[in-house]
């Protein structure tokens, strides 16, 4: 089959790769119809990330048709069209148990401090992901749920990381009716994050990137105030100003490790990678929230240290909330938003590239090219 | 909760201020008290494995399923094996297996040629959607990169004589 092929920081090619096999018998194996590239493959992509090994296969947001059950696995069906969470998760252990699905313990031995994700390096469990033709899915009657028959699959796609990571965002954030709630990052996931913080009542929405046609995007798409932080000096202090000096009330980094904005960041943390991606974003929401706080983290950084002014946190009585969603726990009601029109998903997608390109649509998404928000990639073997 | 109570009967107070409502993980945790049972669940069937799998040492043993994709192999695996050595709160741990990272790109090419291919790095870093998105820029960055080329090229070529 053909699959995506991870050759070194910003080096990616498709190549053939034997077919996935069952290895559990609660496994599937899924024929992917469409995946998408992450904010957070950038991580990866750029070599961010410790143990990306070359060869791996990227692809965490996909979903497919059922190819083949393993003998334990009862509620799917070969033949079912499934939303595949990108976090791996047993149902099992005392994290499932509590609805904690990415923080399995049983799907990652690798790591303790992540559960299993499909193509994300070995510190996530050494899973090959969906940017292939076919992929193995463990768990089978855990994650992966059949896409109702009234769903665009352009929709079901964004709904395995895009749309509850921007949702848990929110909901983090612990919105109150009236709340102002500033987020970080206008890529997929913070729109989204802007666009569900109404949802919980918010009263006022900021976005702040640096990239004018991603706020204008977001500005129409997500119905928030959009603002350039290369435009305003200090972003902090331009918040500050614009909630009457008192902070924002909720913060959201929807960024990660990839932040720009700050030279000193940029440099120790993708430069010469002394601390674990640039945490520019954090560093701003934490001083742009009021005292009292909330700063909700879904941007993902490496597993090493970050240079985060904590001391703040502890000043202003801060609470942090981060966590790499609970894809399963929200699907449900996630459903019900996009059947409900609250929530428009596919209307994120910009680019459609054939699995072949793959290198080329890596190119454009980290290079933000030809207004690149949100590229689908699609297997030549999805229409069978 | 009582036999919790008369564990801790000899520590005057014990418990008078708990309140179940200050739970500031929900509702992103459903919490059940699974916690306290640590990890002794009723675990899930273990996956067999043919490719080695590397275990962080914080935990006592393999999860029940992993990803087999590129086990450890040639120099990188071994400094990723050493990193294993090491608890994921140490740098011992991260730096190894970023060092691991880079000699791995090393390796990937040294075993494309052996495979008879040869990177094409240009089409890999996407320099197809750079001519069609971005053709100026690359012009200019080669142009650029041509001129250094040249001028060092010479600058070297002058001191040799």
């Amino acid at each position: 089959m053909l699959a995506m092929n991870y050759r070194g920081p910003r080096r990616v090619r498709v190549s053939e790769k034997p077919m996935p096999e069952i290895l559990h018998p609660k496994d599937c194996v899924v024929r992917v119809t469409r995946s998408c590239i992450c904010g957070s493959d950038i991580h990866l992509y750029n070599g961010l990330v410790p143990d990306t090994r070359v060869g791996s296969t990227f692809g965490h947001e996909f979903i497919g048709v059922v190819e083949e059950i393993g003998p334990d696995v009862h509620k799917l069906k070969v033949g079912d069209n499934v939303i595949v969470p990108f976090n791996i998760a047993c149902g099992e252990c005392a994290f499932c148990k509590q609805e904690l699905y990415g923080n399995c313990h049983e799907s990652n031995s690798q790591a303790t401090a992540v559960g299993g994700i499909f193509g994300y390096s070995h510190t996530a469990g050494g899973y090959d992901g969906g940017q292939a033709e076919y992929a193995r899915v463990p768990y089978a009657d855990v994650g992966p749920t059949v896409i109702p028959e009234w769903m665009d699959h352009d929709d079901a796609v964004l709904l395995t990381d895009v749309v509850p990571t921007g949702y848990q965002a929110a909901e983090m954030g612990g919105i109150k009716t009236g709340d102002t709630v500033v987020i970080f990052g206008a890529g997929p996931v913070g729109i989204m994050a802007a666009k569900c913080a109404w949802l919980f009542g918010a009263g006022r929405v900021i976005i702040i990137d640096k990239l004018d046609y991603r706020l204008e995007f977001a500005k129409e798409y997500a119905q928030c105030e959009a603002y350039n932080y290369e435009d305003m000096g200090d972003p902090v202090l331009f918040l500050k100003k614009t909630t009457d000096w008192f902070g924002a009330d909720v913060c959201i980094d929807a960024v990660g490790a990839d932040a720009t904005g700050s030279a000193l960041q940029t440099i120790t943390g993708k430069k010469l990678m002394l601390q674990a991606g640039a945490a520019t974003a954090l560093h701003w929401a934490i001083n742009s929230v009021k005292k009292g706080g909330i700063v909700s983290i879904v941007g993902v950084y490496g597993p090493t240290d970050n240079l985060v002014p904590i001391g703040n946190v502890l000043n202003k009585g801060l609470t942090v909330r981060a966590n790499q969603a609970s894809v399963k726990r929200l699907l449900p009601r996630l459903i019900e938003h996009v059947k409900e029109g609250r929530l428009n998903p596919k209307g994120l997608i910009t680019h459609r590239v054939p699995l072949e390109e793959v290198a080329d649509a890596y190119h454009i998404f980290t290079s933000k090219l030809d207004n690149c928000l949100k590229p689908v990639l699609i297997p030549s073997t999805a229409k069978k | 909760m009582e036999n919790i109570a008369d564990q801790y009967k000899h520590i005057k107070g014990w418990g008078v201020d708990a309140d179940p409502t200050n739970e500031p993980t929900h509702p992103m945790k459903k919490y059940t008290g699974d916690d306290h049972n640590r990890i002794n669940w009723q675990r899930p069937a273990l996956q067999q494995y043919t490719v080695e799998i590397l275990k962080s040492n914080e935990r006592p043993t393999l999860s029940a399923v992993n990803g087999t994709s590129v086990p450890p192999s040639g120099l990188s695996g071994v400094l990723r094996r050493y990193a294993f050595k090491f608890s994921e709160s140490s740098y011992g741990h991260w730096l190894p297996l970023l060092l691991a990272d880079r000699i791995n790109v090393v390796e990937g090419i040294i075993d494309d040629i052996k495979e008879g291919h040869f990177p094409n790095i240009p089409a890999e870093r996407g320099i197809a959607a750079d001519w069609k998105y971005n053709r100026k820029a690359l012009i200019q960055k080669t142009v650029a990169m041509a001129a250094v080329s040249f001028i060092l090229f010479t600058a070297l070529r002058s001191k040799r004589k």
